[in-house]
Formats: structure tokens, C-alpha cells, sequence
């Protein structure tokens, strides 16, 4: 019996188009559809927070502004920079699946996980700061001065919004890992990468989030210092 | 769409992988948004330090709408995609206005009329 020929890479992509749809190219805008779907359902996920955060800085905007001033704004601009640099790393993993370049695609996919990673750490490292600083709500909640109310709510919204989009950074993290596993087996070719498309579409959705996290969070005390 | 699609799923015209019309993004467009956006980082975070009253929140807002709009024209490719999809990123944002607005216009004119004191604890 004959060695079976590996495939050409027409015959690749070709293998990769479910039965359902007529041509890679609509298999690949239903792939891109169904990503902006889920970003939308997203987008409400998070406004909900941004929406509770707008609320309760309403009625306490002083509360608020104090309570931002135990942020580390060099932690914070930090952080924005690596995720915008990871999304930087995304979009060129992306670019270089659809030109076909293997090697690359595996060391951009590297550099976002490793980007990723060092977000969650400079993370983890301001949360034990607060947390140390008895910032974290609850029974030990500490807080100088009138504003405790505000403060702690301020709090639980930061825990709440950062805990939530770190959630996102993991899963984030899972998803681009899986796509280097997959990269390595020669998964992808310029008529097939779907897979990476949509992921950096999620990436760079996460990337959006933390852009509206950061001022929120972090600079809106600044000015009274 | 451009997609001229096949006489019949599964015909024979179905499997063509060649029928690409995905537009490439230059590395060089993407370094340039992203040296924009370290940019607008530092601006937005120098800015935070100068007092602007009320204007602080709206430019840190305006800044940072700024920034997410770059990262979805580029970086998600929507300057070069279909219709379609920024009709979908238009109703998301528009079900998002509908969730802010009107539920902000309620708690932003609490105590304008007198009568709903007496709801208060």
C-alpha cells in the first residue's frame, strides 16, 4: 500500500471548509460575524459595570476622586503600555498567519502570551499592595476620613471591573496558547487562519476594555493631589 | 456582499479556497497606531495632573474613545471590512446608549421634583 501524499495546501484550506457554507471566504466572514456578535454581548457585559460605576460616582464624585488617589498611576500606565504592545504583538501574529510565515506567527503568539502574563503579574502585584493596605471591601475595609463610604464602594467596583477583565486576560491567555499549540502543528495557512483572526479580535476587545478601565480607575484623583 | 456564491452548496463551484479577498494589513500601519496610542497613554495620564474641573473626565473619556476607536478601525480591521459588520458594532454601541442614557436620566434627575421625596427612607 502506497504512502498516503501529504496535502497541497489548496487541498489543505479546501479540507478545512465545512459543508455548510460555499467558499472559505464566507466560512471565514461567518467566523468574523459570530466574533462582533459575541463582542456586542460583551460590550453589555462591561457597560453594566461602567454603568454602576457611572451611578455611584454620581452621587459621590469627591469620595471617588480620593479613594482613586491610593491607585499607582506608574503600575497603571505600565500595564496600559504592555497590554497595547501585546495588541500590537496580536495584530502582527495575525498578519503573519494571512502572509504564511510559521516562524512569526509562533514568536508573536509567544510574545502575547508572555505580554499577557506580565499584565496579570504587575496586577497581582497592586492587588496584594491594596490588599495589604486594607483596601479590599469588606470587614477589614480601612479607610481615613469621611469618604470611607465611597471609598469602599469605589473599591468593590475596582476589584469588580479589573477582577472581571483579568478573568478576560486568562481565558485570553488559554485561547492564544491553544493557537500556538496549533500553529506549531502547522495548523494554519493564508487561505485558513480564522482561528487567529477572530482570538486577536478578542484580544484587542480586552485591550479596549482596560483603555477605559485605566483613566476610570486610576487618574480621577490625580488633579487634587 | 461580493461573494458570488455557487450555483448550490456542495456544487462543484463550492471549494474555492483561492477566492480571497481579505485585505492584508501593513506591519507599518499597525506600528504607527500603536506608536499613537503609547502616545495618547502618556498624554492622557500627564493630562490627569492638570486640574480641568469638570473637563477632566470628558477629556480622559474623549482620549480614551479615541485610542478604542484606532484599536477597531486597525487593529480589528473594520477601515477595511464589510458593511456588515460595523452595523453589528453599531447596534452594540446603540443598545449601550440605551443602557446608560436612560437609566442615567433617571438617577441624575432624582430630587429635581419634590414629590418623589417621600419615597425616600
Amino acid at each position: 500500500m502506497a504512502e498516503p501524499r501529504p496535502l497541497s495546501r489548496e487541498e489543505y484550506a479546501a479540507s478545512r471548509l465545512q459543508h455548510h457554507f460555499v467558499s472559505m471566504e464566507q466560512q471565514r466572514d461567518a467566523s468574523t460575524l459570530a466574533m462582533w456578535v459575541f463582542l456586542v454581548t460583551e460590550i453589555l457585559f462591561f457597560g453594566g459595570f461602567f454603568l454602576t460605576y457611572t451611578v455611584y460616582r454620581w452621587q459621590d464624585p469627591v469620595g471617588f476622586a480620593h479613594a482613586s488617589q491610593n491607585m499607582d498611576i506608574v503600575l497603571g500606565t505600565v500595564n496600559t503600555a504592555v497590554l497595547i504592545i501585546s495588541s500590537l504583538t496580536m495584530a502582527m501574529a495575525v498578519h503573519s498567519a494571512a502572509t504564511g510565515r510559521r516562524k512569526p506567527l509562533l514568536a508573536y503568539l509567544s510574545a502575547t502570551i508572555l505580554l499577557g502574563f506580565a499584565f496579570l503579574g504587575i496586577k497581582a502585584v497592586e492587588y496584594t499592595d491594596h490588599i495589604h493596605h486594607h483596601l479590599f471591601p469588606g470587614p477589614g475595609f480601612r479607610f481615613p476620613g469621611p469618604d470611607k463610604p465611597a471609598a469602599e464602594m469605589f473599591f468593590s467596583l475596582y476589584f469588580g471591573m479589573t477582577g472581571l477583565h483579568a478573568l478576560h486576560m486568562i481565558i485570553g491567555i488559554g485561547i492564544v496558547g491553544t493557537l500556538l499549540v496549533m500553529a506549531y502543528r502547522g495548523r494554519f495557512t493564508p487561505e485558513y487562519h480564522s482561528p487567529i483572526e477572530v482570538s486577536g479580535l478578542y484580544w484587542h476587545f480586552v485591550d479596549i476594555v482596560w483603555i477605559f478601565l485605566f483613566p476610570l480607575l486610576y487618574l480621577i484623583g490625580r488633579h487634587l493631589k | 456582499m461580493s461573494d458570488p456564491v455557487g450555483p448550490h452548496p456542495g456544487g462543484g463551484d463550492a471549494v474555492r479556497p483561492h477566492a480571497m479577498t481579505e485585505h492584508i494589513v501593513s506591519p507599518k500601519i499597525y506600528v504607527a497606531v500603536f506608536a499613537i496610542l503609547l502616545l495618547m497613554t502618556g498624554t492622557t495620564t500627564a493630562v490627569s495632573f492638570v486640574d480641568l474641573g469638570p473637563w477632566s473626565t470628558v477629556v480622559a473619556l474623549g482620549i480614551a474613545a479615541f485610542k478604542a476607536t484606532l484599536v477597531v478601525l486597525f487593529f480589528m480591521h473594520i477601515k477595511y471590512s464589510r458593511p456588515l459588520m460595523r452595523i453589528v458594532i453599531f447596534g452594540g454601541l446603540f443598545w449601550l446608549a440605551i443602557m446608560l442614557l436612560i437609566t442615567l436620566s433617571d438617577f441624575m434627575t432624582r430630587g429635581w421634583l419634590p414629590v418623589f421625596q417621600r419615597f425616600e427612607p
